[in-house]
């Protein structure tokens, strides 16, 4: 979990603006982390907060008005952003997959499963037999535990959790190091949310991949991953591990979301974080979360944060860290 | 004292097909009785294909029951006519889960609350319907003047989704069917939302069926609770005690896969057997997923009465005395501890 370690996945500096036609919105701003082989990163915040876009602009697929400005995403040493339209190509899937939100929403309708697993393969250029794709896509489906005969099936033949697992199965077709999951089980009850999220673990396993999970499901982070990083109008305000997040969260944005979580003892309180989330168009001066702080001093009205490494492996965005770093 | 619902025997089965005609029953037989003058929230729970979604388009009369009585104060709800009819319109009022979807995106939101005021004469002048729609935006913890003239899109989901309750609370309802109502919206305005229900409930009189997957918003949230699966009513009572001391074998699976947001409480670690598409649809629904299945289990088990307030429709508590399915109104306690 130490950053000294050579990380699988760094992100360094990267910033999305939005062009609209209201004025520049700066999406992700001077975002950077590492992530370890076989590790688990949740990635949480309010809509709008940045998650997916973050995700995208890892898989290089901001689309205009949004913009890349800057920033490495580096995955064994690579940087993705320094490759051709047709090498980038090439590393969706095998180095990085994503599994969008709603993905069950994104198979075919009118193609069978199998095909569509097979189409995956076959556009990054493997030349094997049919015999040894398709042998490759039936153990893909079989280690999201579905049955060998999803191969020959529809889409509309199968349940919500059935579709998600094939996502996940064409995600991790091509054995990529980092698996990107946004909101993967959103749509899904909890019974069919456990048993993905379990698909997932297992699979990372066999494949020793990094996974991403983005979401605002604090429960399921709890449950899931080993380390946390919250995101505040495309900032990170904290990456902390799971166990001391859940304890002892050291930015107040990420205090606030701990402490408005339901749980068994707390019956019948509903504790809110209170005001809305800023507009990205409109900013506020200095720290973007000041008016909603309840620890709100006068240098965070005026003075952007920096990021700053406290107490061992933690990241912080916040001007009360200022004298420990 | 008068029901303000009470649902008899009513069964929901959904057929397709000519020929080969195929039915898929997915409400069986479930009695249900709302006190008029006693204001309460219900949680319906289970997950996709449970029946959650077809009791609440059954309650808001938009299907009607295959077999069994749907009765809102003292009538039958499909023989409703005129005047009758809009009342129980105006009366039982929804809110569904997605907060996109409902909006016009061509109309302001102003809209949504206009048309039901002109609907239903709310008002007689523009300012007195100007001060009921601030009235009712103000109790959802909105500001009229952040939300009215704006379009769907310049809005949030929480926003929208408070917007929605906004207008069923001017419509003065006696019931609200909350379909999944936080389940697309943002945790940190979860709880707010989940307040305004609440303070719906509590000043305003509003019984509220609330229907969730979500087991730790229903347990915040609710005095009772019915677990439904397959259409079928698995357990029922209070919901400190079912979500507590699960007694169903489902009920516990359920309860086991909450991610419950702290280090202490991990996911179970039993596998969960997957879901049989079809499966017989005699017995007890669940037995084809249950580890604890007998050969009892092919016929269907009453409800068997384990506390005062809660029961199981399971033959591993046949030792207690088994309740008729319509007293099941008997063991979900209108208020809940604390408050009794």
């Amino acid at each position: 979990m130490g950053q000294d370690q050579n990380p699988v996945l760094r992100v360094s500096n990267l910033e999305v603006t939005y062009y609209t036609d209201l004025g520049r919105a700066r999406a992700l701003d001077d975002v950077s982390f590492t992530l370890n082989a076989g590790e688990k990163l949740g990635m949480v915040g309010e809509s709008g907060s940045g998650k997916s876009t973050l995700a995208l602009a890892m898989m290089r697929m901001i689309k205009p008005p949004g913009r890349i400005e800057g920033g490495k995403v580096e995955i064994g040493g690579i940087d993705l952003m320094s490759l051709s339209e047709e090498d980038m190509r090439q590393a969706r899937l095998s180095k990085i997959a994503y599994i969008p939100q709603g993905a069950m929403n994104s198979l075919n309708p009118v193609t069978r499963i199998g095909s569509q697993l097979v189409d995956a393969i076959r556009s990054h250029g493997i030349k094997d037999s049919r015999a040894q794709v398709e042998e490759r896509c039936v153990t893909a489906l079989k280690s999201v535990d579905l049955d060998p005969a999803v191969f020959r099936m529809y889409p509309h033949e199968l349940s919500g959790g059935m579709k998600q697992r094939v996502c996940i199965a064409i995600g991790i077709l091509l054995q990529p190091q980092v698996i990107i999951a946004d909101e993967p089980t959103s749509a899904l009850d909890v019974v069919t949310q456990r048993q993905v999220m379990e698909t997932i673990d297992r699979v990372k396993d066999q494949i020793k991949a990094a996974v991403i999970l983005i979401g605002h499901d604090m429960g399921l982070m709890a449950q899931f991953v080993d380390r946390v990083a919250v995101m505040y109008s495309g900032r990170l305000v904290e990456v902390s591990t799971t166990r001391e997040m859940f304890t002892s969260p050291v930015h107040p944005y990420a205090a606030a979301l701990i402490s408005s979580l339901p749980n068994l003892e707390n019956k019948g309180v509903f504790q809110g974080i209170p005001g809305l989330a800023p507009s990205l168009l409109r900013l506020p001066g200095g720290c973007s979360f000041h008016p909603r702080c309840d620890k709100v001093m006068d240098i965070c009205k005026t003075t952007r944060p920096q990021t700053r490494r406290v107490q061992g492996d933690r990241l912080v965005t916040c001007h009360l860290y200022n004298e420990e770093a | 004292m008068a029901n303000l619902l009470e649902l008899r025997h009513v069964s929901k089965t959904y057929s397709r097909g000519l020929i080969n005609t195929k039915s898929t029953v997915a409400l069986q037989d479930i009695s249900l009785t709302l006190k008029e003058d006693e204001p309460t929230i219900m949680t319906v729970a289970g997950e996709s294909g449970s029946g959650k979604t077809t009791l609440a388009m059954l309650l808001l009369g938009f299907i009607t029951p295959s077999t069994g009585q749907i009765i809102y104060r003292g009538r039958d709800i499909t023989t409703l006519e005129g005047e009758d009819r809009l009342a129980f319109r105006r009366e039982v009022q929804a809110v569904f889960q997605d907060p996109f979807a409902v909006f016009n995106p061509f109309y302001t939101v102003d809209h949504l609350l206009t048309v039901p005021i002109k609907q239903f004469k709310l008002a007689k002048s523009a300012s007195e319907a100007r001060a009921k729609m601030d009235d009712a935006l103000k109790a959802v913890g909105l500001r009229p003047e952040d939300v009215l003239g704006r379009f769907p899109h310049q809005l949030s989901g929480g926003q929208r989704q408070r917007i929605n309750v906004a207008r069923a609370l001017l419509l003065k309802p006696r019931l609200l069917i909350a379909d999944e109502p936080v389940s697309m919206v943002d945790a940190s305005l979860r709880a707010s939302i989940l307040e305004t229900l609440r303070n719906l409930q509590r000043d305003h009189g509003v019984s509220i069926i609330y229907i969730t997957h979500d087991l730790t918003t229903a347990y915040h949230i609710a005095k009772s609770i019915i677990v439904l699966y397959r259409g079928g009513v698995m357990e029922a009572g209070d919901v400190d005690q079912v979500i507590k001391s699960p007694q169903h074998p489902y009920t516990r699976l359920l309860v086991d896969s909450i991610p419950w947001p702290t280090l202490d409480q991990r996911w179970g670690s039993d596998t969960i057997k997957a879901r049989e598409a079809g499966g017989s649809s005699v017995g007890c629904p669940f037995r084809s997923r249950c580890p604890m299945a007998m050969e009892q289990c092919k016929t269907q088990p009453p409800l068997y009465q384990i506390k005062q307030k809660q029961a199981a429709a399971c033959y591993l508590h046949a030792e207690h005395s088994s309740i008729a399915a319509e007293r099941l109104s008997e063991l979900l306690p209108v208020k809940s501890e604390l408050e009794a």
